[in-house]
Order: structure tokens, then C-alpha cells, then sequence
């Protein structure tokens, strides 16, 4: 109502440095949250991952070539992140949008394989219905790769924004909400290279 | 271009401040090819070992390539992720250690607990129970 003719409560110093605004620590939880998500993922996967239900085991399933592929894109799709945050600090637009793009391309290039490594399973008849090891795998491993996709999806949303707003201070927000976005799903990808395809494939 | 971002980092001024209202922290060059350098050995030591053999027993093998994955998730979050006590006051870490502690009792607790449950479910047992009235 007559809100804004008031002044604001102000519950800090003014010497004290404050945030201004509580985006970045609010995704922050949102990725903390997720992360408990992924948690129970990697439970039910602990606990299922040698059900093999006389289907076939991750040794027999799990092309590691290919597997370091993906996570060499993913690990270079995070490092040309950092370099379009170092250009969004410099204030180039131009370079930031391109090394958004080289971003996309090299998420885009993740999510082509693992969707070719899943087709190739179904195919082969080891699909999600096959066994509670290979439920448990395509649900940890999809709900990464569907995070992924939607990274890719608001990647390109604030491209667009970029592109025809500039580097305001509301797209620089966004950017950085993405970085932790995407830094969040490299460190689960470790936990998922590391738990389910290295120690999958160990006799 | 790190003496660059360095310089920047220094030179202060309104631009600075405003940074930091954004609550963000400053980024350089130097901090991000130092996480990929480390993220790239901790992930191909991993890879060679299992790719390699590994050594004798899995369980070995399983353990250092676990403590490999829990090193790497600690420079992803200090060089990307930019995690230290000091930002947001405090609040980002202390979030991070509470869901660390919930992820680590979820695990933990999962594995533990069924592990036993299969353990008493072996086809002996059941065969027992067969046998019940």
C-alpha cells in the first residue's frame, strides 16, 4: 500500500558490508537441495548396483572410453565457463557470448553421447526395466543428464538476454546463478563417473 | 592475464563495490586453470587405474578412487564453485556443511542398513522361511 513512501527497515550497519539482494545465497540453497536429491539417487544406486537380476553387470555394459569423453567435454564445458564469467567481469560482450556458445556446444556434446550410450543400452535389451542395477542407473545417470539439458535450455535464455540487453546487472545475476548451475552438475558428474561407471566396470 | 585480473582486483573504486553488492565473489584467470589442471589430473589418475587393472582387490582400488572423487569434489568447490567461509557471510558454507552431513548420513545409512537386509535375505533364509507354518 503506501510501502514505498516509507523508508525502508534497514537491520544492518551501513558500514557493514551486506548483500543486497539474497539471489545468489537462495540458488545456493536450491543447489544445496538438489544435491540431497542426487544423494538419495546414489543411495538407491549403492544399494541396487550389484542387483543384476541375471542381466548384465556394469563390467559388461560400461564403455570407460567413452565414459572419459563425456566427462573430458563436461570438465572443458566448466573451464569455458570460467572463461565467460572472466569476460563478463571485463565487461566484453562479445566474448562472453561466444564462450557461452563454446559452453552449449560442448553440454550439447555430453548430453549426444550419454543419449547415444542410453539408446545403444535399450537397444541391446538393457534398458531401465532389465534389472534394479540398470533402474537405478538410468535414473541417477538421467536426472543428471536431464539437469544438463536444462542447463543447456537456460543457457541459451540468457545468450538471448545477453545479446539483446547487454551486461546489465540483473543478466550478470543470472550468470552467476547459471555458473554455480553449472560447476553443481560437474561435481556430481565426479560423483557419478567416480561411483557408478570406475568402480561399475571393478570386478 | 592473471597480473591483469590482479590489477583489477586491486584498483577498487565504485566498479568494485558494486561487484560486491551482487554478493559474487572476483574471478581470475589464474584460480580457474589451476582447478582444471588439478580436475584433470584427479580424473585421469582414476580412469588409468581402473582402465589399467587396478590393483589387487577391487576394495582397494574402489577406495582410492573414491578418495580421488572426494579430493576433485573439493577443488570444484573452492576454484569453480568459489567456496570459502567468507562469502555471504558465512551462510554458503554453513549450508554446504549441513547438507554435506545429511548426504553423508543418507549414504552411508542406505548402504549400512541394506547391506544387512540382504545379508539376512540370502536364499538360505528364505529357504527357512519357506519352511514356516
Amino acid at each position: 500500500m503506501g510501502a514505498e513512501a516509507r523508508e525502508p527497515l534497514q537491520f544492518h550497519l551501513e558500514t557493514e558490508h551486506h548483500p543486497q539482494n539474497g539471489t545468489l545465497l537462495g540458488f545456493w540453497l536450491y543447489l544445496m537441495s538438489d544435491c540431497l536429491i542426487f544423494a538419495c539417487m546414489f543411495a538407491v544406486y549403492g544399494v541396487l548396483g550389484r542387483s543384476y537380476a541375471g542381466g548384465p553387470t556394469g563390467a559388461e555394459i560400461f564403455e570407460l572410453p567413452l565414459v572419459a569423453v563425456n566427462t573430458s567435454l563436461l570438465l572443458l564445458s566448466s573451464i569455458t565457463y570460467g572463461f565467460a564469467m572472466l569476460e563478463m567481469q571485463r565487461n566484453r560482450q562479445r566474448g562472453t557470448l561466444i564462450w557461452l556458445a563454446i559452453t552449449g556446444l560442448l553440454g550439447a556434446g555430453f548430453i549426444g553421447i550419454e543419449l547415444y550410450e542410453f539408446t545403444h543400452l535399450i537397444a541391446d535389451g538393457a534398458g531401465p526395466q532389465r534389472s534394479a542395477f540398470l533402474s537405478s542407473f538410468f535414473t541417477l545417470v538421467g536426472t543428471h543428464g536431464l539437469h544438463v539439458s536444462c542447463g543447456i535450455i537456460w543457457l541459451i535464455t540468457l545468450m538471448v538476454q545477453v545479446s539483446k540487453k547487454g551486461l546489465i546487472a540483473e543478466n550478470k545475476r543470472r550468470l552467476w546463478c547459471l555458473s554455480m548451475f553449472w560447476h553443481f552438475l560437474d561435481v556430481v558428474w565426479v560423483g557419478v563417473f567416480s561411483f557408478v561407471y570406475l568402480m561399475g566396470v571393478l570386478p | 592475464m592473471s597480473a591483469h585480473a590482479d590489477t583489477h582486483a586491486t584498483h577498487g573504486g565504485h566498479d568494485h563495490d558494486h561487484d560486491h553488492d551482487e554478493g559474487a565473489a572476483h574471478v581470475s584467470f589464474k584460480g580457474y586453470m589451476i582447478g582444471f589442471v588439478l580436475a584433470v589430473i584427479l580424473t585421469a589418475i582414476p580412469f588409468w587405474l581402473v582402465m589399467s587393472g587396478g590393483f589387487k582387490t577391487s576394495s582397494t582400488t574402489a577406495l582410492v578412487v573414491l578418495g580421488f572423487a572426494a579430493v576433485q569434489i573439493v577443488v570444484h568447490m573452492v576454484y569453480f564453485l568459489h567456496m570459502n567461509t567468507k562469502s555471504e557471510g558465512g551462510w554458503n558454507m554453513l549450508a554446504l556443511i549441513f547438507t554435506a552431513v545429511l548426504v553423508l548420513i543418507t549414504l552411508s545409512g542406505s548402504i549400512w542398513v541394506m547391506y544387512h537386509l540382504n545379508h539376512n535375505m540370502m536364499p538360505a533364509l528364505m529357504q527357512d522361511v519357506r519352511n514356516l507354518p
